[in-house]
């Protein structure tokens, strides 16, 4: 109101000294600003560092690998003058030749053949052995290599270098979905016994699902005991909640190998109690419960605290003038609690998703074969296979999945309404 | 000190004893019968067992021992939602995800009512408060005042016949607060409820009451009109708590029926009515409000007592005068005196003879 009045008298409003208020506004904050800048620069200088640096060189492993086309320019010149298709003739062998014989000198035949060894296994020996014996060759040389390798006219080898000769390439995105290019170039899927990225991915994301569901279904009693009962026995309540945080992973997967295990403290106890009979002794760990089981166990303190949080907010009166207004307990908890609830459940369940989606330590210790999710394979890429580059593909997908359930999220729920504690 | 109890009132609280933790009375021996649209209320100070006694009649709270009556029948064992009772809290208990209709359709929804004539009936009770404009705001989109408003058309949307308010005024200013209490009245009357209201504010306890009852200690101290709590309490605490009171401590020198002499702390004689002395010889403080002193001789009744005192301070209040003066040896005895023409002005360290007529003086237990 008092914008309109000054406007229309004076146009423009303007500081006692005649500076535009506007500017005169900006410059006084500049400051401030300035300021505020410095407090957060040692963080923000620390997450680029640590965080989006490495994740962002990562990410671009995935499509970037120059293992194979740095060492190879005369082969990469021969694709680059022979699209695919083209018969594979002496010129394309006397590149190869000239390419392992640099190889062979720089000793890096080794690291070549380990970028072509990913798309086809078992082709790693093939060019140490051939750079070894490359500088002695006679031509022609096509003969030479079939010689010493009938492999060497494979087209699937000759496809994969030809892939491999740019450094940019979406290959690790095909395998990371089981696909792959056949000899014409196309994109086809693997063979049935070899598909296990999509299955592993679909795995990890139902079970991250039923271990949010189920950490929520146990969390949301557990949070409004602890909302409601007293402070003292709220405290002791909430130590029994935290414990799985303050008891090392080695105590804890013990504890849950004594408890779970088909001679364990819950079979018999079940078998004691008649439930079930001492031959149908259950399975707990090492497979696909067990998973659920521990994972449920250490992630249910993420859901707790955010529910418990929103829930100490609500006062009790809230229930009690539903009730007063004619409802019954359960329509006044359905109605009036559990909505006012929801931005804990929302915000618990977001994070403990998106930690399950990432879980690792936890399936690779009590997940056997069948609780394994993806993040053990991309592990398994980090540290044993060292294909980084197919676990940073693989991690890029985890990271996309999230991401599009985040997405979810906000157009559901609004990420404005989420309250972390 | 308790009413008497008829099984006759619309509520009636019989015998009803509360207790939280098995060792200390909230509520001691409540006896109380409201009759059908009487607007009574609970006035005492804080932690007296007010909202607790709300509370057990809303059904919150479960009587550790005696009964409450609803229209005659025993509602000790009835779950709170078929009570049928309106409840205004303090905090106005608006639920914040749903807008101010969807507030008041709620209890209209769990009774199973239809469509049309939820939306009929929302309305109406929105105009009568005056809110009709506001249906789809959510609560945290209105000022505090007209979040009470929509709390009162919630409680009283499903036509309950008992209405219950826990302080609704409480966090609203002065001038609102008085706007509302006389709005909160109106519908009392216009509809013919029954209201059990809560307040700390005596001001507002006297101003909107039928009958108020005193709260002190988890008893009821006094259950009257609001004019005769104020003219004639029954004991110190209702004195005291219930606008300003100077008090005389002294001994009952002399006790016939209707009338007392009571000898002060410095020896003076005043004259004095005896509401709870029992007998000559006994301790009292006697009560007089501020506005019922005088001190022009022309003024006092023939025969009354008048007593000595010093100006210590005089203090201009607009429509009237506020003296404090030294009366037998207490320095905060207070006598108010209109601002009228001629009114004789009084000047600190005068010494002037003051009295009162002696059914103004209360000469009660002393506490
Ligand atoms: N849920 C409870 N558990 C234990 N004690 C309680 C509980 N609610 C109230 N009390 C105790 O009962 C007494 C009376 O409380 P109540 O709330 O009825 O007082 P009140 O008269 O409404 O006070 P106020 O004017 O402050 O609202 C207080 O001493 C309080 O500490
Ligand atoms: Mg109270």
């Amino acid at each position: 109101m008092t914008d309109a009045t000054t406007d229309l008298a004076t146009g423009p409003i303007t500081t006692n000294d005649g500076r535009p208020l506007k500017e005169a506004l900006a410059a006084s904050l500049a400051v401030r600003r300035r300021r505020a800048f410095l407090l957060v620069a040692p963080l923000f200088l620390f997450i680029l560092i640590s965080f989006i640096i490495p994740i962002g060189q990562m990410l671009g492993k995935s499509i970037y690998n120059d293992g194979f086309s740095s060492h190879a320019p005369a082969l990469a010149a021969w694709f680059d003058a022979h699209p695919a298709g083209s018969a594979i003739d002496e010129s394309a062998y006397v590149a190869l030749r000239d390419d392992l014989v640099a190889m062979k000198k720089d000793k890096t035949a080794g690291e070549a053949g380990t970028r072509i060894n990913y798309d086809i296994s078992g082709t790693r020996s093939l060019f140490t052995a051939a750079a070894r014996g490359a500088e002695k060759m006679q031509p022609p040389y096509m003969d030479a290599f079939l010689k010493l390798d009938k492999k060497w006219g494979d087209p699937n080898v000759w496809r994969a270098m030809r892939s491999a000769s740019s450094p940019f390439t979406m290959d690790f995105y095909l395998a990371a979905n089981d696909l792959k290019r056949n000899e014409d170039g196309k994109i086809v899927s693997v063979g049935e016994g070899q598909a296990v990225y999509k299955k592993l991915m679909l795995r990890t994301l139902v079970l991250s699902l039923e271990i949010t569901a189920i950490c929520l279904l146990i969390g949301f009693p557990i949070a409004h005991l602890l909302a409601t009962l007293p402070m003292r026995k709220a405290m002791l309540l909430m130590i029994f909640v935290l414990l799985p945080f303050w008891t090392s992973l080695l105590v804890r997967t013990t504890a849950w190998m004594v408890l779970l295990q088909q001679q364990g403290v819950l079979n018999d106890l079940m078998v004691w109690l008649g439930i079930i009979g001492d031959d149908g002794r259950v399975q707990m760990i090492y497979n696909q419960m067990g998973t659920i089981i521990a994972m449920t166990h250490i992630l249910l303190p993420f859901t707790i605290l955010p529910l418990y949080s929103v829930m100490k907010t609500i006062p009790p009166s809230y229930v009690r003038a539903a009730r007063s207004l004619g409802a019954t307990s359960w329509t006044a908890f359905r109605r009036v609690y559990v909505p006012q609830t929801l931005p804990g459940v929302g915000a618990g369940g977001l994070l403990v998703f998106i930690l399950a989606m990432g879980y690792y330590i936890t399936p690779a210790l009590v997940g056997g074969a069948d609780g394994q999710m993806i993040s053990n394979l991309i592990a398994f890429h980090m540290q044993k296979s060292l294909n980084w580059s197919l676990a940073a593909a693989l991690a890029a997908q985890l990271l996309a999945v999230v991401l599009i359930f985040f997405w979810i999220y906000d157009r559901l729920v609004g990420i404005d309404k989420m309250k972390l504690g | 000190m308790t009413a008497t109890t008829t099984d006759e009132g619309f509520v009636v609280f019989d015998h009803v004893q509360k207790s939280y933790d098995g060792e200390t009375l909230v509520v001691k021996d409540l006896n109380l019968s409201i009759a059908k649209g009487e607007f009574l209320t609970m006035l005492g100070p804080s932690g007296s067992g007010k909202t607790t006694c709300l509370m057990m009649l809303a059904g919150f709270e479960t009587a550790t021992n005696g009964r409450i009556l609803l229209d005659g029948t025993n509602i000790n064992e009835l779950p709170p939602h078929k009570r049928g009772i309106g409840m205004v809290f303090q905090n106005y208990a608006l639920f914040p995800h749903m807008t101010v209709a969807e507030n008041l359709s709620f209890p209209l929804e769990v009774r199973g009512m239809g469509k049309s004539e939820r939306e009929a009936k929302v309305m109406r009770a929105l105009d009568m408060v005056q809110m009709g404009k506001f249906a789809h705001r959510r609560p945290a989109q209105m000022s505090g005042g007209q979040q009470q408003r929509v709390a009162l058309a919630r409680a009283l949307v499903f036509d309950p016949a008992l209405v219950l308010m826990d302080e609704p005024l409480g966090a609203l200013d002065k001038q609102l607060r008085e706007h509302m209490q006389f709005e909160i009245k109106h519908l009392h009357d216009s509809l013919g409820l029954t209201v059990v209201y809560v307040t700390h504010d005596q001001g507002e306890a006297l101003t909107m009451s039928d009958r108020v009852a005193v709260f002190n200690d988890g008893r009821i101290q006094q259950l009257a009109p609001p004019d005769e709590l104020y003219e004639r309490p029954k004991n110190s605490f209702v004195a005291q708590f219930i606008g300003e009171n100077n008090k005389l401590p002294g001994i009952v020198e002399e006790l016939d029926g209707e009338k007392c002499l009571v000898r002060l702390a410095t020896g003076e004689i005043i004259d004095a009515t005896p509401v709870n002395i029992r007998h000559k010889g006994q301790e009292t403080l006697v009560s007089i409000r501020p506005e019922r002193v005088e001190f022009k001789p022309e003024m006092m009744p023939p025969g009354a007592h008048m007593i000595d005192a010093e100006v210590l301070e005089v203090i201009y209040m607009g429509d009237i005068f506020r003296t404090r003066m030294k009366v037998a040896g207490s320095t905060d005895f207070v006598m108010k005196s209109r601002n009228t023409i001629g009114q004789t002005k009084l000047h600190p360290g005068q010494h002037v003879k003051i009295g009162w007529h002696p059914a103004d003086a209360r000469a009660l237990d002393p506490m």
